[in-house]
């Protein structure tokens, strides 16, 4: 029988934690002593086989299945990646997004009665009157209010969030706008600014 | 390794997927090995080794990132191993074995169509011998034999992943070793 204290030396050689000092002491016992020299070598075997079967591999797939039984990603996440993934596309819809953004608030803003300044309409309660008998030149563009056509108007009308009434008598030489929701008044918006694109580049070939 | 690792636990943290399967992939053969080793079943140990990445991930916010992620990856897997293993009901996988004949599984059930070379069938006998008194050691000395073996994990990473004092880690790896010699002496 092998004496304890030698057997845990074996033991902290195997762990690598055997001093210079305690390692003379095993090896001379082990020249001496047969019995604890196969011990050991029995010792190191059982080791060396433990570590020789230990490459092993993950079946295939593996990482994959692991990612489809995830929770679900968060969506600024899944934003973040798309937006690298297709720049272009990203820096579109921000623009877009932007465009609307502001649309809408200006639709939102726009609580105020306004009325676009002619000198013979009258203003009685959010309602703007064109005056029987009457001529109004240029075009009226009335906002949060509503208008009242009993005269003439030479030019376009616009009723933006309001109601417009033509009297029998009125007449408009222009054309007639009702803006009251939102899509309307976006419409709105892409109608006047394209207009105002055409008329830049139409007065282009004017100024030359 | 360890900065590209706290770098992808840190988008990870942000909820990035894709930094998780980078993570899966570098841990991915050390994590299935110890669950295999643990469970000697391949389907019960794919199982475990997805179930424990998915437990690292679904708490990645408790990680502390100052200390090493493989340590905490090994605790998670370890933990996960042990209780399957105590509350094992009687499955049917094809590698399991087949009741009333040692030594054979479901597989030699299935004729094979390539005949292996000597050497290789010498050594998968080898490596399925060691496997299977590996297998038959206690829950504690199994543990500890496979992280120190299998992952060549320190003693000092070992008692951190089992939460032990380095001592109990130190007999367990003793009486595991010895345990194994008894039975591979005459292999």
């Amino acid at each position: 029988m092998c004496p304890e204290q030698i057997i845990e030396l074996m033991h902290e050689y195997l762990d690598d934690e055997i001093t210079p000092e305690q390692e003379v002491v095993l090896r001379e016992h082990l020249q001496s002593c047969k019995e604890c020299e196969s011990l050991f070598n029995e010792l190191k075997k059982t080791v060396a086989f433990v570590k020789s079967i230990s490459t092993m591999q993950a079946p295939d797939n593996f990482t994959a299945n692991v990612l489809s039984r995830l929770p679900k990603e968060k969506r600024s996440v899944w934003m973040q990646r798309w937006m690298k993934n297709h720049p272009l596309l990203a820096a579109a819809s921000l623009f877009f997004i932007l465009m609307m953004g502001s649309l809408f608030s200006t639709w939102n803003q726009d609580k105020d009665f306004s009325v676009s300044k002619q000198k013979n309409l009258v203003v009685r309660n959010n309602t703007v009157i064109v005056p029987k008998g009457e001529t109004v030149i240029g075009d009226v563009i009335v906002r949060n209010g509503n208008l009242d056509i009993e005269g003439e108007v030479q030019g376009d009308v616009t009723v933006i969030n309001g109601e417009k009434y033509l009297a029998s008598a009125g007449h408009v030489t222009g054309q007639i706008d009702e803006v009251n929701e939102v899509f309307d008044w976006i419409w709105y918006h892409i109608k006047k600014t394209t207009q105002d694109v055409l008329q830049i580049f139409g007065d282009q070939p004017e100024t030359k | 390794m360890d900065a590209i690792v706290k770098k992808r636990i840190k988008q990870v943290i942000k909820g990035d997927q894709d930094a998780f399967g980078e993570i899966v992939e570098i841990y991915k053969n050390s994590i299935y090995q110890l669950c295999f080793r643990m469970l000697g079943n391949r389907h019960e140990a794919e199982d475990m080794a997805q179930e424990a990445f998915i437990r690292a991930y679904v708490n990645i916010k408790s990680f502390n990132q100052d200390l090493k992620f493989s340590t905490w990856l090994f605790r998670i897997a370890t933990n996960l191993c042990i209780d399957r293993m105590r509350k094992k009901k009687p499955d049917y996988y094809l590698d399991a074995e087949v009741a009333g004949a040692e030594g054979l599984t479901m597989y030699s059930q299935i004729p094979s169509n390539t005949p292996l070379p000597e050497s290789e069938l010498e050594s998968l006998q080898l490596q399925e011998a060691v496997q299977k008194e590996i297998l038959k050691l206690p829950d504690k000395y199994r543990t500890a034999i496979v992280l120190k073996y299998m992952e060549e994990l320190s003693l000092n990473e070992i008692s951190e992943i089992l939460d032990l004092p380095l001592g109990t880690v130190k007999t367990r790896i003793h009486r595991g070793r010895e345990a194994l010699r008894q039975q591979l002496r005459y292999v």
